[in-house]
């Protein structure tokens, strides 16, 4: 029980911690220097908040003793993160657009795993909504701003959310382990979600005056392991250091 | 129970606590920040316990290091810092004659208090300047130089200056 209870744990970092990397691409490189800091700050937090998860999940894996062997030494195969935590960055418009999509799902999520019935997963929630609300306000802001901008700045949003909009499903689909950990009363169904994330992201995309896209096809697979095209770069990044010197501290 | 002597030993680690300085804030020290939760003796040593201001600030480890050398430092070896995150860290718990410290250093302090809400539904709030008192500011990005700050700017002395925010 302890090991899967870890499992779903290193699933719920997953994201924040392969988000966190993607806005750490960004350091630096970010299209004003608050956008910058913006980006970075959040992607620190998410990396924290990953830290809070594997930390925890350290303690009840039979598979792994510290958090850098759960962030560092995994295959590709055994991550858990959703596809639209990998996308790349691509541009402004896409990068916020990705931001959006998944704070939302975060905040909510997080307001649910408020309720669990373990008591250190209900102390990172509650810890780890006060920044995610910090997140969603500001990716929210970005999105209405351009949105409903100059004529090109729609232009640009209304393609970003064309293409990241077919890996929104998948946030909200649950896993097995979802299931089993919502039948315990320690995690949440996701499904259990959908209908308010859809919702609250659509009023948010009407006010910035975007079309919502009708996609018949939905991105599934994350949380089995199987990734996209994107995933193993990241990872050639992310685990360049411990690959190279196993072990390292700072 | 603590006894007499373990309560002088408390009230000791407190007054080197009072010492120790925000890493990146130095004119306020980890009391009046509200890291530190609790100082207790149990199983035989002195547990301080303290919680992290945001999951990612990098600043909590050097906050440690720097607790456990000052009671090193002053002769206290038995004893281990723990960290926890319940209840989470609030900007409410800055006590004000820290805010004063802030202001004066430079760094608007927290406006309101964490039950008020409003920010939620994009209402901005007034941050009076730092520098010159005034009202008439702008905020120019809600993350700033650290996790803990966001970035503002004063329209009458033109100055930008750091805000805590509300946390
Ligand atoms: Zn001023």
């Amino acid at each position: 029980m302890k090991n899967k209870i870890a499992k779903y744990l290193i699933q719920l970092g997953d994201n924040c911690l392969i988000l966190g990397q993607r806005l750490g691409e960004l350091c630096g490189h970010g299209p004003a220097l608050e956008i910058d800091i913006a980006l970075t700050n959040i992607s620190l937090d998410l990396l924290g908040q990953t830290r809070a998860y594997f930390q925890y999940a350290a303690e009840m894996s039979d598979d792994f003793d510290n958090e850098d062997q759960i962030a560092f030494l995994r295959k590709s195969s055994d991550y858990r993160n959703c596809h639209l935590t990998e996308l790349p960055n691509t541009d402004f418009a896409h990068t916020i657009i990705r931001q959006f999509l998944f704070d939302q799902y975060h905040q909510l999520l997080l307001t649910d795993l408020m309720n669990s019935n373990d008591e250190k997963l209900k102390a990172i929630a509650t810890k780890s909504i006060k920044e995610v609300n910090y997140h969603l306000r500001f990716s929210k802001d970005w999105v209405i701003r351009l949105g409903d901008g100059t004529e090109t700045s729609k232009v640009k949003m209304q393609e970003a959310l064309n293409t990241v909009w077919r890996y929104t499903e998948e946030l909200l689909r649950p896993s097995e382990l979802d299931i089993e950990m919502e039948g315990l009363g320690i995690g949440t169904n996701p499904d259990q979600l959908k209908e308010e994330y859809f919702e609250k992201v659509k009023s948010v995309l009407q006010f910035a005056t975007l079309e919502i896209p009708e996609n018949k096809f939905f991105g599934k697979g994350g949380k089995e392991g199987v990734h996209t095209e994107h995933f193993g770069y990241i990872l050639s990044d992310l685990q360049y250091m411990q690959r190279t010197y196993p072990n390292q501290q700072w | 129970m603590v006894n007499t002597t373990q309560k002088a030993e408390i009230d000791k680690i407190y007054k080197i606590l009072e010492t120790i300085p925000d890493p990146e804030i130095p004119v306020i020290n980890v009391l009046e920040l509200g890291i530190v939760r609790d100082v207790d003796f149990a199983d035989g040593q002195y547990v301080i316990t303290i919680t992290p201001t945001y999951s990612g600030c990098p600043a909590m480890e050097m906050i440690e290091v720097n607790i456990k050398a000052g009671l090193q430092e002053n002769g206290i070896d038995n004893f281990t810092v723990k960290t926890t995150l319940t209840p989470a860290w609030t900007t409410d718990w800055i006590t004000d004659e820290a805010k004063v410290k802030l202001k004066e250093y430079g760094i608007a302090p927290p406006v309101e208090k964490t039950s008020d809400t409003s920010w939620i539904l994009n209402e901005e709030k007034t941050v009076p300047c730092p520098q010159c008192d005034s009202t008439n500011t702008k905020l120019l990005s809600q993350f700033g130089s650290t996790a803990c700050k966001a970035l503002y700017k004063c329209n009458d002395c033109l100055e930008p200056f750091d805000y805590f925010k509300c946390h």
